[in-house]
Order: C-alpha cells, then sequence, then structure tokens
C-alpha cells in the first residue's frame, strides 16, 4: 500500500531525490494548501465524477449497492478505509525512503472527507436498522470525527504557541515547583490558621482535576485559589509575611493558568483522536460483518 | 590496586634513561626500557600509577579509538572499564620489571645529555636520557586548609548521574566548577548542593554559567555562597569562613576546581621550544621525538597526541630510538604504506613523504613526523589527464596539493586557467565551509593529494609558513573567483590591503548607511546582513553569505553608501581599496560589466523592497522583523536549520520520535525548546554551522562536513563532551544509545514497550539493569545515508517543520508572496 502510493504521487517528479538532491522546501506549507491542493483537486473531482455519474447510469430496478455499480463504489470505498487507517502506520514507520507525512495527511483529510460521497452514494440511499447501515453511521461519524480534528489543527496551533510564549511544558512546571519552593519558606512565619491553605496549594497536583476541567480549562476545586481567596481578606498573620505570600500565590495562579490552558489546548487537539481512532476499528469490524454478509446471505 | 607495583627507592647510579610520568605513554616507554634490561626509572608524582585515568569515575569505559591503529607496547590496552585497564597495566608493569618511583614529584631538570639531574621530592636522580610523558593536565591547584588531602575531595566530575542524594560542595567559580555544580545539582539526582566563591562576584565564569548557576540558586537547586571560603575539612563536615562567621555545613563529596597549573612553564623551564606562543602550541620535535633539547624527548599528549593508542606505540618507539634501534618503522608505517599502494611509481613510504614534502610548497616547512600525521589523514592519488577531481557546486572542504602534473580550474564555459605543481585548490571550501566554487581536472597525468580540513587547519595551526602560503593563495582565488573576467595575481597586488583581513565581531556595522568612502569588502568567512532606513525604521534588505562582495555601488557611483552592512555572526572581510578597484575596474572590462550587473540586481531588489514598503508596510515590516530574528538566533552561521511554524505545530512531537527512530534511539532535537517569533520557532537543533564550533576542538578528530553539507559524527567518539561544550545553541547531547526497543507491530499490537521516539529514562534503565554504557556526544547528522532526507521533516503531519538555509528563508520570492 505504501509503496503503491508513494509511486502515485512521486509521479516521475520526485524520483530523482537522491542524497546530492533531497526535496527542499523554502517556505513552510500547511497540509491543507499542500501542493496547491492537489488531493482537495482529486478528491473534489471524485466526487462530482461519482455524482454525475449516478445520475447518468441506469440501473434496475434501482440504485442499490449490489448493483454492479454499487460493488464498484462498495470496493472502492472500503479500499479507501483501509488506507486512511494506514495513516496510524506510516507516522510511526520510520521508513527511510521518501515519503512526507504531511502528503499524507493531506491525501488523507480530502479522500476522507470524499468518502462522504462515496459511501453514501454506494447505498443508494437504502438506509434501514441493519449491519450495513451501521457501518455507514460509523463512517460518518468517523468522518466528523476528522472534520473536528481538521477545524482544530487548522485553528488551535496558534494559540498554543502564543499561550506558552517559548516556555516548554517542563519549564512550566518547574516554574511552579520554584513559586511552591519558595512558598513553602515565604509561609514559615505565617500563623497555622493562615498556614493550612497555603500548605493544601502547596501539596496541588497540577495534572489533578480530572477530563472536564483539562478540556474547559476550569479548575473549581483549585487549592491555590482557595488559598489565595483565604489570604487575601483579613488574616491572622502578621501583614507584611502575608503580603509576600499572598504576592507569590498570585505568582502562582499566573503559572497555572498557563500550564492549564496549554494542557487544554493540547488536550482538544489531541481529545478526537480517541474518538476517531476506536470509531475506526469499530467501522473495520462492521465493515467486515458488512461484507461477509453481502456475500454470504444477500 | 596501586600497591600491586610497588614504589622502589631512588636509583643510587646514573640510569640510561628516566621517564617522567607514568601514564599510558610513559608506562609504555618504562615497560620497553624493562623488557630491553636498558636501565631506567619512572617516575610518578602520586602514589599509583596513570593518574589521569585513575582518577576516572569508577567503572568508566576507556575506549581504544582509532581502530585502525595497531597497538605496539608490552603493555596490553583493549576498550574496558578503568579497573581492567588501570589492573592489566599493573600487572604489565611488574612482569616488565619497570622500575617505579611513587611520590616523586619533579621540581627542577639540570645538565645536558649523558648527566641529567633531575630533582624530585623523594631526592635527586641520575640520568643520561629524559623521556617527559606528563600529559597536558598540568596538576590541579589543591585545597589549602586542613584536612585538604581527605579521599573525599575530588577534582573533576565525569558524570553527575554518580551522585545521588549528596550532600555537595563545589569550591571554585570558574566554568569548570559552575558546570559541575549545575550538573550534580540536576533535580533527579536530589543532591544538595553548594557553591563556595571567595569574592563577591562570578568574573571569571561566562555569563552563561553564572546566569544558568543564578537561575538555578533562586529555584533553590543550589545555594550560592559568596565571600565564602573553606576553613576544614572532616568526613561528612565542612567548616566554611564566612562574611558572618564560620559555619559548620553537612558535605559528603568536596569538588575542588580551582584551576591547574599548566605543564608549559615547566616544560620551558628545561629549555625545551615550542612551536609557537599560543595555548594549542607543542613542543619543537624531531622524528624521534627528540625535543631541541637534545636528551630530552616528550611524548604523549604533551607531544600532542592526546589517545591512548598513540601515547602507548610512542612510548616503545622512543625507548627504542634511545636504544639505538634506527631501522624501527612507526606503527602507522602500513597505514601509509596503503595511502601511497595505488600510485604508479613504488617507492617506500619515507620516500614518498621526502617526495612530497619537497615538492608540495604548504609541506615545505613540516617536519618528518608531522609528514606522517597528516598523511594518515590525508589521500593520494593519481588522476588521468581530464579526470574530474571534483565538480562546481559539490560539497567538499578538503584541501588538494599538487604533487605531480597539474590541474586546471574552469571558471567559465571553454575557459579555463591552469593551477601548477606545487600549488593547492579546493581551499575555499576549507576556508568557507562552502560548496566548490568551480570544476577541477587533471590537466595531464598528476598525481593530488587531498588533506581532510581538520588535518590541513590542524597544519596551518603547527606550521606557520604553511598557513602564509595557504591564506595568501587562498585570498587571491577567493577574490578570482568572485570577481570574474580574467582578473590575475598581478591585478589583485594593488588593490589588497595590508593586512588583507580584518575580524569583524557579530553585530558590528562594517558600513553605515550616509557614510563616505568607497573601499569594497568582501566576506571570508561569517555573514552579513544589509539594512535600509526606511520610514524611520531599518529594514532588512539582504543576507550576505561568505563569498558575497558589497560596497561596490558607492564605487561605481561615487554617492555614499545607501545602506547599512553589518556582521550577522562573527566574520571575517577582506577589504579592498576603492581607488585602486576603481582602477582596476577600468582595465578590466569585463570585471566592470559583471560587478555593474550586480550591482544593478541588488539596486532592483531595494527599490523593490522600498515601493512594497510604502504599500505594504506591514509584510515588508514583518519580512524585516523576522529576518532580524533569524539573525539574532544565530542562523547567520547556519546553513541548514530547522524551522517550525507555529501556526500549523500541533505539537505531536512526531518530528522527535521520528528522529529517534531513524538514528539509534535518541531524538536530536528538542521541538518544544527554544526562541519564537511572530510563530516561527526556531527549536533546538543543529544548523549545520558554517564554521561548526563543535569541529574545533575534537581530539579522536570524528567530526565532519558530509557531502550535502551536514555536520555529521563517524563513530570513535571518545566522549570527552568537547563539542557540546563548545556549541553555542546546545544542540548536542552526551548520551549512550538506549537498548533495542520491540518493534512497532508488536507495540501496536499488545501495547508492549516504549513504542516510537525515543524510550523513556526508565525503560531503559530497567532494559540495562547494571550494565553502564559509555556516553557519546549525539547530534544531527541531517540523515546523512537516508534516502528520503531528514526524518524529522517527513514525519511532520502538518507541514510544520522544514529545513531551510538562511539565504533560502529570506529570499525575495517570500516578500513578493506576502507583500504581493
Amino acid at each position: 500500500m505504501a509503496s503503491l502510493f508513494s509511486n502515485l504521487f512521486r509521479g516521475g517528479r520526485r524520483s530523482k531525490a537522491t542524497q546530492t538532491e533531497r526535496v527542499r522546501e523554502r517556505r513552510h506549507e500547511g497540509f491543507l494548501r499542500y501542493a496547491n491542493f492537489r488531493w482537495a483537486k482529486i478528491s473534489g473531482g471524485l466526487c462530482l465524477l461519482i455524482i454525475v455519474s449516478y445520475a447518468l447510469v441506469d440501473v434496475t430496478p434501482r440504485h442499490n449497492g449490489g448493483s454492479w455499480y454499487g460493488y464498484t463504489l462498495g470496493t472502492l470505498g472500503a479500499g479507501l478505509i483501509l488506507w486512511l487507517t494506514a495513516l496510524g502506520y506510516r507516522k510511526r514507520k520510520m521508513t527511510s525512503d521518501y515519503w512526507s507525512l504531511k502528503a499524507w495527511t493531506s491525501a488523507h483529510v480530502y479522500l476522507g472527507l470524499s468518502l462522504m460521497v462515496i459511501g453514501t452514494w454506494h447505498t443508494g440511499f437504502q438506509l434501514g436498522w441493519n449491519v450495513h447501515t451501521l457501518a455507514w453511521a460509523l463512517m460518518m461519524l468517523v468522518i466528523l470525527s476528522g472534520l473536528y480534528g481538521i477545524v482544530v489543527y487548522a485553528t488551535l496551533p496558534q494559540a498554543l504557541s502564543n499561550n506558552r510564549d517559548e516556555m516548554t511544558q517542563m519549564q512550566m512546571l518547574e516554574a511552579i515547583r520554584a513559586f511552591d519552593r519558595q512558598l513553602h519558606s515565604a509561609a514559615q512565619p505565617l500563623t497555622p490558621q493562615d498556614t493550612a491553605p497555603v500548605l493544601k496549594a502547596l501539596d496541588e497536583d497540577p495534572f489533578a482535576g480530572g477530563i472536564g476541567a483539562r478540556l474547559s480549562g476550569r479548575y473549581r476545586n483549585c487549592a491555590t485559589a482557595a488559598a489565595l481567596h483565604a489570604l487575601a481578606g483579613t488574616g491572622t498573620s502578621d501583614p507584611e509575611a502575608r503580603e509576600k505570600v499572598v504576592g507569590l500565590l498570585k505568582q502562582k495562579q499566573a503559572a497555572l493558568g498557563r500550564l492549564r490552558q496549554h494542557l487544554k489546548i493540547r488536550a482538544l487537539l489531541e481529545i478526537w483522536l480517541y474518538v476517531h481512532v476506536p470509531l475506526t476499528f469499530a467501522l473495520i469490524a462492521a465493515l467486515s460483518a458488512h461484507i461477509i454478509s453481502v456475500f454470504f446471505y444477500w | 590496586m596501586s600497591d600491586k607495583v610497588p614504589s622502589q627507592p631512588i636509583p643510587a647510579d646514573m640510569v640510561k634513561v628516566a621517564i617522567i610520568g607514568s601514564g599510558p605513554a610513559g608506562l609504555s616507554a618504562a615497560s620497553r626500557a624493562g623488557q630491553l634490561g636498558m636501565s631506567h626509572v619512572l617516575i610518578e608524582k602520586t602514589d599509583h600509577l596513570s593518574d589521569t585515568i585513575y582518577k576516572y569515575q569508577k567503572g568508566k569505559r576507556v575506549l581504544a579509538t582509532p581502530d585502525r591503529l595497531d597497538l605496539r607496547s608490552d603493555c596490553r590496552f583493549a576498550e574496558g572499564a578503568r579497573e581492567y585497564i588501570l589492573g592489566n597495566w599493573d600487572d604489565d608493569a611488574n612482569a616488565n620489571k619497570v622500575y617505579v618511583v611513587k611520590e616523586a614529584e619533579v621540581t627542577e631538570v639540570t645538565g645536558q645529555q649523558g648527566a641529567f639531574e633531575i630533582k624530585t621530592a623523594k631526592g635527586v636522580i641520575k640520568a643520561e636520557n629524559i623521556v617527559l610523558a606528563i600529559g597536558t593536565q598540568g596538576n590541579p591547584n589543591r585545597m589549602r586548609c586542613p584536612g585538604n588531602d581527605l579521599p573525599h575531595i575530588i577534582y573533576t566530575v565525569d558524570d553527575p548521574e554518580d551522585f545521588k542524594d549528596k550532600h555537595i560542595t563545589v569550591v571554585g567559580s570558574g566554568d569548570a566548577g559552575i558546570e559541575n555544580a549545575l550538573g550534580v545539582a540536576e533535580e533527579a539526582l536530589e543532591n544538595t548542593v553548594t557553591i563556595l566563591n571567595r569574592s563577591k562576584d562570578f568574573a571569571r565564569a561566562k555569563a552563561k554559567n553564572v546566569s544558568d548557576m543564578m537561575e538555578a540558586g533562586e529555584n533553590g537547586f543550589m545555594s550560592i555562597r559568596t565571600e565564602t571560603q573553606p576553613k576544614m575539612v572532616e568526613p561528612g563536615w565542612l567548616t566554611l569562613e564566612t562574611p558572618t562567621g564560620d559555619e559548620k555545613i553537612q558535605c559528603d563529596v568536596i569538588v575542588a576546581r580551582l584551576g591547574s597549573v599548566a605543564p608549559r612553564g615547566f616544560v620551558e623551564s628545561m629549555g625545551i621550544e615550542f612551536t609557537g606562543p599560543d595555548r594549542e602550541a607543542f613542543p619543537k620535535l624531531s622524528p624521534t621525538f627528540e625535543s631541541t633539547v637534545p636528551g630530552i624527548f616528550v611524548i604523549g599528549a604533551l607531544a600532542g597526541y592526546p589517545l591512548i593508542k598513540h601515547c602507548m606505540n610512542q612510548g616503545y618507539d622512543v625507548v627504542e630510538f634511545i636504544n639505538g634501534n634506527k631501522d624501527l618503522t612507526p606503527a602507522d608505517e602500513k597505514d601509509l604504506a596503503a595511502i601511497f599502494e595505488n600510485l604508479p611509481q613504488k617507492k617506500s613510504v619515507s620516500e614518498w613523504l621526502e617526495y612530497l614534502r619537497t615538492r608540495i610548497r604548504i609541506f615545505a616547512d613540516v617536519s618528518p613526523l608531522q609528514m606522517r600525521e597528516f598523511m594518515l589523514d590525508s589521500k593520494v592519488a593519481y588522476y588521468r589527464k581530464g579526470d574530474v577531481v571534483f565538480e562546481a557546486n559539490e560539497p567538499g572542504s578538503s584541501l588538494f596539493a599538487i604533487a605531480d602534473g597539474h590541474a586546471v580550474v574552469e571558471i567559465g564555459p571553454d575557459m579555463t586557467v591552469p593551477i601548477e605543481q606545487g600549488s593547492i585548490f579546493g581551499e575555499v571550501g576549507l576556508i568557507s565551509g562552502r560548496k566548490r566554487g568551480a570544476t577541477i581536472r587533471a590537466g595531464e597525468d598528476s598525481i593530488f593529494v587531498e588533506v581532510s580540513r581538520t588535518a590541513a587547519l590542524k597544519l596551518m595551526a603547527a606550521v606557520p609558513g604553511a598557513k602564509r602560503v595557504i591564506e595568501r593563495i587562498s585570498l587571491e582565488r577567493q577574490l578570482m573567483q568572485i570577481f570574474k573576467g580574467g582578473l590575475t595575481v598581478e591585478d589583485l597586488a594593488p588593490i589588497v590591503e595590508d593586512p588583507a583581513i580584518q575580524r569583524v565581531p557579530a553585530g558590528k556595522v562594517v558600513l553605515a548607511e550616509g557614510d563616505e568612502g568607497d573601499d569594497v569588502y568582501v566576506i571570508r568567512s561569517g555573514s552579513m546582513v544589509v539594512e535600509k532606513d526606511i520610514g524611520g525604521k531599518p529594514i532588512f534588505l539582504r543576507y550576505l553569505p561568505a563569498g558575497s562582495f558589497f560596497g561596490e555601488m558607492a564605487v561605481l557611483s561615487g554617492a555614499a553608501r545607501n545602506a547599512t552592512v553589518k556582521a550577522a555572526v562573527a566574520s571575517e572581510v577582506i577589504r579592498l581599496k576603492g581607488e585602486e578597484f576603481k582602477a582596476m575596474l577600468a582595465k578590466r572590462p569585463r570585471v566592470r560589466e559583471a560587478t555593474e550587473a550586480a550591482v544593478a540586481e541588488r539596486a532592483a531588489m531595494n527599490d523593490f523592497i522600498e515601493s512594497r514598503k510604502a504599500s505594504y508596510s506591514s509584510a515588508v515590516d514583518l519580512y524585516s522583523d523576522t529576518a532580524s530574528f533569524i539573525m539574532k538566533e544565530g542562523l547567520g552561521e547556519a546553513t541548514d536549520a530547522l524551522l517550525i511554524d507555529e501556526n500549523l505545530c500541533v505539537g505531536c512531537d512526531n518530528c522527535e520520535k521520528a528522529c529517534a527512530d531513524s538514528h539509534e534511539g535518541l531524538s536530536r532535537l528538542d521541538r518544544e525548546a527554544g526562541k519564537t517569533f511572530a510563530h516561527l520557532h526556531v527549536p533546538t537543533s543543529c544548523r549545520h554551522c558554517e564554521h561548526p564550533h563543535c569541529m574545533a576542538d575534537c581530539p579522536p578528530n570524528v567530526i565532519h562536513r558530509g557531502p550535502d553539507g551536514e555536520v555529521f559524527m563517524e563513530p570513535g567518539c571518545i566522549g570527552c563532551g568537547n563539542c557540546m561544550r563548545n556549541c553555542p545553541y546546545g544542540v548536542i547531547r552526551m548520551e549512550a544509545a538506549p537498548p533495542e526497543k520491540p518493534s512497532l507491530i508488536r507495540w501496536l499490537l499488545t501495547g508492549f514497550g516504549p513504542g516510537p521516539g525515543e524510550p523513556s529514562p526508565k525503560w531503559t534503565k530497567k532494559k540495562l539493569g547494571e550494565e553502564k554504557p559509555k556516553k557519546i556526544a549525539v547530534k544531527c547528522d541531517m540523515c546523512k545515508g537516508i534516502a528520503g532526507g531528514p526524518a524529522c521533516v517527513r514525519a511532520c503531519p502538518t507541514g510544520a517543520a522544514i529545513r531551510v538555509s538562511p539565504e533560502e528563508f529570506l529570499s525575495i520570492a517570500r516578500l513578493e508572496e506576502d507583500a504581493g
């Protein structure tokens, strides 16, 4: 599959990519715009071809998955689904020949979208409560989750970059730990009553809070916010020492805010894969059932 | 283990040879003397043999490079742990009946050949000859307070990970002290680290080290004590003298980094001359390792051979020489013979060496010993008439010398220039590290010597005569290549200033807009940026890589400078006198045409940017600011850098994983680290600098520039860490390759193993168990030898990662697209 694809994609033009003449790009070009929207054009053309031929081809008694036309579309669709799944393997298998994951992603995105037409037109718009429609529904769900992926990939990286402001995730954690250490010594002169919320803030795990908090970026039980709230009012400790602790808590909260925003964006960029990938496997299972049942029981 | 070789009393009689220093070189020499039954004494200042290796960390692996060199010694040496090697040597010293006097530091040497008197801590030793094998470490300055002889005081930190959960005090706040302190203060090691500084500020250390240390201090990773010094050392405790009185702190290990006394002064006090005044100079030596003082021989690291195998071979050879063996051929004889093997004439190695030395100008002042060394890093080949030596635009940095015949340079279609026998070519690559400027063929049946860049640089450092010849030729050639059109050496003589080469530190302005002046400059190394003040803001016009010229507009127009040119990185420029340059242009119309064409092209580009500035101000500003950012990040010296567009980067780190999986399991890039401007991110990744800092000091000489311009390391790294410290961009890691991972399919199906990318240190550790593999330098090799090209770029799913050179990235096409 991989070699078939790379040959297709190379089209002879790139076969000269040797050690001394490597494929080089001078500018950044995103996967959506790849090669001047090559795969968008191919996939759009394919959809158009299907829609037009569907109208022109006369299948009796009516269009359905079992006609020669339906089989053609079905075979094409099943093949595409398997190939699209192979992206997960391609991404992780660092073979040494020339291929570009960006090109794969681009093709994956546009050909994946074309499956909406291929799959639906394959059914001949005959849907019902059976394993065949289950496969179709799962496919649509996979595509929808993929659509979400395209949207976040296109929009969120900028926010991720702006938020991290040249800091790495490790540095963000490190900054929080540094504030914790300073808080620890600054809180020494406080009264036990004031110390308690600070200690709680020190014990706080920046990663705790569950999936809801991670995705929303809102941490309702944030111990640092609580400590800040407790100490900002009238405390029992020496005002100067308390002020210092409050200042540090504010800094820690800002650092926590940055980290949480970072984790939120990263979670939004990844969460859909936890739907997209398992559903793909469910789809392949349903698809197998669909194909087997078609051949054995139709 | 040091007791295995007992110390002997001072010999009463004159010995044939006294060997000072019992490292690999000295020990090997003494062993040979013992085997020959020659009267000798091996003098060691400590109570054990081979102090430098003795002081290595327990269990440290010692590598036996270079592989191709055969060992010729009465002592054994093969790769292994420190204990194994020292144990072998102790046994060998006994087996060879080595007469060793320990704890006898040499303070003075007097007398002459046949009657030297060596004053040591134990008494005077009389010897006919002396072999100096004292290495280059010198003597570390010791702490002066009571308890300074306790064993938990160490003078080097080889691997910070050998210290865990310890109270460590670092004494001395130079770079070495700070780097050691930062190493052991790594959070995961859970050490309690204190660094002491006698004075208030850290004036002796690099600013970067000081700021890193201060940051570590603020974060609580180490405590920094200024105006504090040790007062008394006791096991487990250290008493400090602080401005507020004495204080006793817990202390399990003291790292004393108080500098050391280099051995040069001691060596010179014997009357031995060095090749030059600079730090890299070595004692002047004959082919038999004899110094300028007859009867004193110098071998080992002090003679300029830092590798153990060289040292041991020299120990053997030098004693053979002293014993009157005149026929001994050095251990490298067969390697040299192999180098000359394929030449049409048949000569012996020494005849060949002499042939080359007398026929090639740059070898004229080279000693026979140096000649052998250089030839080992060189190739000699026979070319038939018309054979291509290299093609234009081919990468390559080696230097060629013509031993026989002549070469022809193709400077244009149907235009060639001959280079005569004795001269050199390919020197531009040597100096600028850039691609070959022209195709070279053999003009008749010829013999050319190809000297690797490192060997050539070594030659230039060691032999001033060679340096002068190479620099002059390369200067003339560079100028003739830049200003094409029949320019001759005679034309250049009046134009070139003397001294011709000016050094320009990074950021320094060479020409300021509006200045008067008509000198023309050629960038010999480094790079420049051209800026013009447009609307009150300096706007980036262009990036000039090495080999470009500037300042020519004023010569032709006679007007004031119309733009500012400043150094992007530390650079060298050749200054050409304006008046004389003008006169030359009048004489050489073709040079004038070419120069005018360049001026017209540049002027058109300036006009384009100025016109766009009026209508698309923001696009031009962004282009200009991006260029400034890229230059500020040091990419002015890059030839190929990884740039990430953070508008596209989803943070999947597939680039790092691909890097690790394409190599031996270690990633050579850190995506997240590094600076960002306008969403353009420069990650921590090798830029393949034009003049690689990492190459500057590599003892086994394994860092090279490859055919695609990549700076890579071949096997043979000894793990010294010099390259890592020399890299200003922090892109070299010292790391051991992790064990083999289970296959990808298995991971996908079963989830067993660490999956794609670099395995976690935890997994590696579990897998390795007790084994502690040698850490070696790991750096980006631009996926050399991988047909698909850089894995980081191929594996980016969104197109965020590209590898480009600064001139490609900042091309005017970029601005044209953005500004329409």
